[in-house]
């Protein structure tokens, strides 16, 4: 098995970067190029516009028990699809919204604007976000929360649940 | 599947925070991956091979290989792959140089990183399916936008060999910034003997359609097959029946135009052909000072012209030019000084900017080269030229070198001298950069021969004193205040992306730089590219470069143009949408959101609504995907099973 699973014990956390290939992804390989140094804890997902993340993307991540998720793309104004990032916006404010209703916390996310040429703003990004996620600590893993609803007597709920389908 | 999984050292570009050999056997219990190895030059001839051998001994169906950006290497390693006889979108690509050993230091965390990389790239692989591409037509056609030295070289060369080329040009001459010099560096040729020749060649090519006084309004379509909406604006003449006689020029009344070919230290007539070697050589009326257009009498020049070609209802017109290939060569404008308060704010009559000054010294200038300052048209006996003005100065947001300021200034003395013998130029500078063939033994010959003295250090103020200036500054080589009286003072102003630019990035769908201007495809690989196919870059709009490397860059533009229109037919990027018409309940949402209008509202054999994507026309962004309610509509390569795979490969569900 991939050793990701225990990320945690070498003090990383997990992140997750949605990044449009014309832009931030761009902008990332310039921060490598410079050598700016940054936090390992991020795994950078290629796409090629922000206007292609799915909403659902993140959610999936963070429902995972992804510790954080982190979306860049290119700069409102700047699509290379000339509209995409536009979209983008309007998605993932509105998830944004959802976020709190579905039990994560929306800290947890964050969707940011950095450019190809942008490469210290890149390091800026990825060193606050990753700073930001780890004084949040670990999320909240799907097992703490069975064994809660266990301690809450709702487990006949759970098996109710599971037999439904039955 | 059986996959393959090729860890590269990149020498120790990778190897040395990133433990390679452990990476490749981590991958190796990865699902499906049958194979995993590390090399130390992936990318290299040996590498390569051992891809393929690897594909045919372990009878790969896929191939991920951990190195560099996909941006950098992709391509190469489809091709390899494809050598083989895989289906070059068989491949996924794990970026371990520029986001994993580059940016991390530690080399645990960097090897694990790694390997999540590569668990990534064999999840989104195990999801991925074999993609084909379509051929299609290009028209044969290249359009520069910019006739200034790097346009005017890529047409020619495109032209020579036998292609088609629209010019398009914003102002109503062609020459650019090049036409108003007097000399060049280092050789101290006439700029106009120079560029003249050229520009002639350029309206007498039968290959080359000129469209002057022109803008590009629009740009559609993809590479092999734009569209471009070209704005030809109303000029009040017409060019096809003007001789450029120049009759109506001697007798407009409106003589006070400013002259944006002298660099407006001169005015000139409201109907004007802005020099004598103009290309085309029409006129041209400036609606603005026009008394006819303003305030609707006088019309002279409508009585004088010989051959009756003055339009005053003449309005834009829009032409629609199909084109495969788009050079843009945009040039640069010269960045507003008046924000530096000490060098007079742009308020001092004998402060002038160095074009300007060009247009002093040339013998076509409003002072028919002679230097007489503009203030009291005396001639100025100590002239002090400033470097670096709006050039590596954090303050006023201009951090990069213009380049070529230090070698014009350099000219410019010596000019003066030979211009003014009894004259003296001083030359503050922060640093003498001239890197090129011939230029440090120039700047060495203004000082040593030419007398010009420099001055290392900055100017802190200029004021007006009687009729001369005084400009104060350090010589910080001497470590002491200067003060000289100066009857002329030069500002060798730096540069920046031409105005409108950044809409013209926009249409194009190009990027731009922090400082605007447009960014190559690859820094070193790919200087005239840009990340749009079939949209190439020459001169200064991608960055300050002076006359040869701006040539340079228009032979280089006008060759990456001919390669794309060496072949017949151009193969299509397959990352498209796809519809899955079972899924797909007609909704039209996509056809709403897609930018392109790639989408039709179409219907299957019994007439139930559908989708229906065109391929050659989709650009590949995914914004249907994400729009469509019922995942009907996949973009290739970028599916929701294979980004989710992604998700998955580093966040498993949690099994309860």
């Amino acid at each position: 098995m991939p050793p990701s699973n225990d990320l945690k014990d070498g003090g990383e956390l997990r992140i997750i970067g949605f990044l449009c290939n014309w832009c931030s992804y761009s902008g990332a390989d310039a921060a490598g190029v410079a050598r700016l140094e940054q936090p390992t804890d991020l795994r950078i997902i290629r796409t090629p516009c922000t206007g292609r993340i799915d909403p659902l993307f993140i959610l999936r991540a963070l429902i995972n028990g992804a510790d954080g998720v982190l979306v860049s793309g290119c700069h409102p104004g700047d699509c290379h699809y000339v509209e995409g990032n536009f979209h983008a916006r309007r998605r993932l404010e509105t998830l944004k919204r959802i976020l709190p209703i579905s039990g994560i916390d929306p800290e947890r996310f964050k969707y940011t604007w950095v450019s190809a040429s942008e490469s210290g703003r890149w390091q800026e990004t990825v060193r606050e976000f990753t700073a930001k996620i780890h004084a949040l600590g670990p999320a909240p893993r799907m097992t703490d929360v069975v064994s809660r609803s266990k301690d809450l007597s709702l487990e006949g709920l759970l098996l109710q649940d599971e037999n439904g389908g039955a | 599947m059986h996959i393959g999984v090729f860890v590269c050292h990149c020498g120790s570009n990778i190897s040395g925070t990133v433990d390679c050999p452990q990476t490749a056997k981590a991958a190796g219990e990865f699902p499906d991956v049958v194979y995993s190895t590390d090399e130390m030059y992936t990318c290299s001839e040996p590498g390569q091979e051992s891809i393929i051998r690897a594909i045919k001994e372990h009878n790969l169906d896929g191939v991920v290989v951990a190195s560099c950006s996909p941006r950098m290497h992709e391509a190469t390693f489809r091709r390899t792959v494809e050598r083989a006889g895989l289906n070059p979108y068989m491949f996924e690509m794990a970026n371990i140089r520029e986001h994993v050993s580059w940016v991390g230091r530690d080399k645990a965390l960097n090897t694990r990183k790694a390997i999540d990389l590569i668990g990534m790239a064999v999840a989104k692989l195990r999801n991925g399916t074999p993609l084909f591409s379509e051929r299609f037509n290009v028209t044969r056609k290249l359009m520069v936008i910019g006739g200034g030295v790097a346009g005017i070289q890529a047409a020619l060369d495109a032209a020579d060999s036998g292609i088609e080329v629209v010019l398009v040009e914003r102002e109503t001459t062609i020459g650019g910034k090049m036409a108003k010099l007097d000399k060049t560096f280092p050789t101290i040729d006439c700029s106009s003997c120079v560029l003249g020749p050229k520009m002639v060649e350029v309206a007498q090519h039968p290959k080359i359609t000129l469209y002057a006084a022109s803008e590009v309004d629009n740009v559609s379509g993809y590479v092999g097959n734009f569209t471009v909406q070209v704005r030809k604006r109303a000029v009040y003449v017409d060019w096809d029946a003007c001789t450029g006689c120049g009759l109506c020029t001697e007798k407009c009344p409106s003589r006070k135009t400013p002259d944006p070919f002298n660099e407006l230290i001169a005015t000139t007539t409201a109907i004007n052909i802005p020099f004598p070697q103009a290309i085309p050589k029409k006129a041209t009326i400036n609606p603005d000072y026009c008394l006819q257009l303003t305030k609707g009498k006088c019309g002279v020049c409508a009585k004088v012209c010989p051959v009756g070609c003055i339009d005053f209802e003449q309005q834009d017109k829009i032409e629609e030019v199909q084109v495969g290939a788009i050079v843009v060569a945009t040039g640069y404008d010269l960045f507003d000084y008046s924000v530096y308060k000490q060098y007079g704010a742009g308020k001092l009559p004998d402060v002038i900017t160095s074009l300007q000054y060009e247009r002093l010294l040339n013998a076509s200038g409003p002072t028919g080269g002679h230097v007489l300052r503009p203030s009291d048209g005396a001639e100025p006996k100590h002239v002090v030229f400033i470097q670096c003005v709006g050039s590596r100065d954090k303050s006023k947001g201009r951090a990069y070198c213009s380049s070529f300021c230090c070698m014009y200034t350099a000219k410019q003395a010596i000019l003066t001298k030979s211009h003014l013998p009894d004259s003296q130029s001083y030359v503050f500078y922060m640093d003498i950069r001239s890197p090129g063939k011939g230029y440090d033994e120039f700047t060495r010959r203004t000082q040593e021969l030419y007398g010009a003295q420099y001055i290392r250090g900055r100017v802190s103020s200029i004021h007006q004193h009687g009729s001369s200036l005084v400009v104060r500054g350090a010589d910080t080589l001497a470590g002491m205040q200067v003060e000289i009286k100066a009857d002329l003072v030069v500002l060798a102003v730096g540069i920046e992306p031409s105005r409108n630019s950044q809409k013209l990035a926009a249409t194009l769908h190009i990027s731009a730089d922090t400082d605007g201007f447009f960014m190559e495809g690859h820094p070193k690989l790919k200087p005239v590219e840009t990340n749009t196919a079939g949209v190439f870059l020459a001169g200064c709009c991608q960055g300050p470069r002076d006359i040869p490397t701006s040539v340079s860059m228009g032979s280089a533009a006008a060759a990456k143009a001919m390669v794309l229109f060496s072949n017949e037919q151009l193969e299509s990027d397959p990352q498209v949408a796809t519809v899955n018409a079972t899924r797909c309940v007609g909704c039209y949402k996509c056809v709403k959101t897609c930018p392109f209008g790639a989408i039709l509202e179409s219907e299957d054999r019994w007439k139930n609504p559908k989708a229906e994507v065109l391929p050659t026309i989709c650009k590949g962004c995914g914004i249907c995907s994400v729009t469509c309610p019922h995942g009907a509509i996949q973009l290739n390569h970028f599916t929701d099973n294979q980004l989710l795979a992604e998700v998955n490969a580093i966040c498993p569900l949690p099994t309860i």
